[in-house]
């Protein structure tokens, strides 16, 4: 077993445990801190596999931007101190034979399928190669994709405003 | 780096994904779901990448897939707390069962 193998595994038992803790601590603000760890390991799987900029990616929006978006949220509208109630017995327990038996079936059908390689080259990129594919207009350019989700962006940003927008009483 | 195979990322990336399942069934509030959901999109994510390193290395589809997905999961994020704040002033509290007005 070479280091890179071992590192795998760990990262991987790094991100199911703190996923496990995520959706099952008691209190909540604990909850987003063990999110924050998964989505960190995560962002370590991305640079395992050599690709920096997705894991750079990860870290800027979802570490920087979302967990603390969901932090901010916790302040305002929970007593983070305090534990959350505890889920029905029959619920926890209906909840985990479907997970436990829906994640055998995929697993079933993932591991009797056989992946074979598309080519054989060798994987690398670098940023410009990126930046050069996504605003090409060419066939395989992304140009069109890219401008939908700067309008997206710009609707979901207009839309979070008005709907958090405290509305005052009218003065007269 | 070739010596795991694609089957042992693909089982992190479905353990993830029935994991965030799990929170999805039992939470019942509204900021943990989200936190689930986030789980979800990220172990599609893992997939995307995994499957283009893997099967595709002569393209960068994957790579796409997944800066858009993270983008719309940013925008997602932000409207579901927006409303969440919402809701919470009008019933102060984010409990699923709590916010009933609409059930038939």
């Amino acid at each position: 077993m070479s280091a890179s193998v071992i590192i795998f595994y760990i990262i991987s038992a790094f991100i199911l445990g703190a996923g496990i803790l995520a959706v099952t601590a008691k209190k909540i603000f604990r909850a987003a801190i063990w999110l924050l760890f998964s989505l960190v390991g995560i962002a370590a799987l991305y640079f395992w596999m050599e690709m920096e900029f997705i894991a750079a990616v990860q870290i800027i929006v979802y570490v920087g931007g979302i967990v603390v978006l969901i932090i901010f949220s916790i302040f305002l509208t929970q007593k983070s101190g305090e534990e959350m109630p505890t889920p029905l017995r029959s619920r926890t327990l209906f909840s985990i034979i479907a997970a436990i038996a829906g994640f055998a079936l995929t697993f079933l059908l993932i591991s009797q399928h056989a992946f074979a390689p598309n080519s054989n080259k060798p994987f690398s990129y670098t940023i410009s190669d990126i930046g050069l594919q996504m605003l090409s207009t060419t066939e395989h350019g992304y140009v069109l994709p890219f401008e939908v989700v700067s309008i997206l962006l710009l609707a979901a940003m207009v839309g979070c405003i008005v709907i958090a927008m405290k509305i005052k009483p009218q003065e007269k | 780096m070739s010596e795991i195979p694609l089957t042992h990322i693909l089982f992190v990336s479905t353990a993830l994904f029935f994991i965030g399942m799990y929170g999805l069934f039992t939470r019942r509030n509204m900021i943990t779901m989200l936190m689930a959901i986030e789980l979800i999109l990220n172990s599609v994510n893992i997939n995307f990448v995994a499957f283009n390193k893997y099967l595709y290395p002569g393209k960068m589809d994957g790579v796409f897939f997944t800066v858009f997905i993270i983008t719309i999961a940013a925008a997602e994020a932000a409207v579901a707390i927006a409303i969440i704040i919402n809701v919470y002033r009008n019933h102060k509290s984010i409990d699923v069962e709590d916010a009933g007005e609409l059930k038939f």
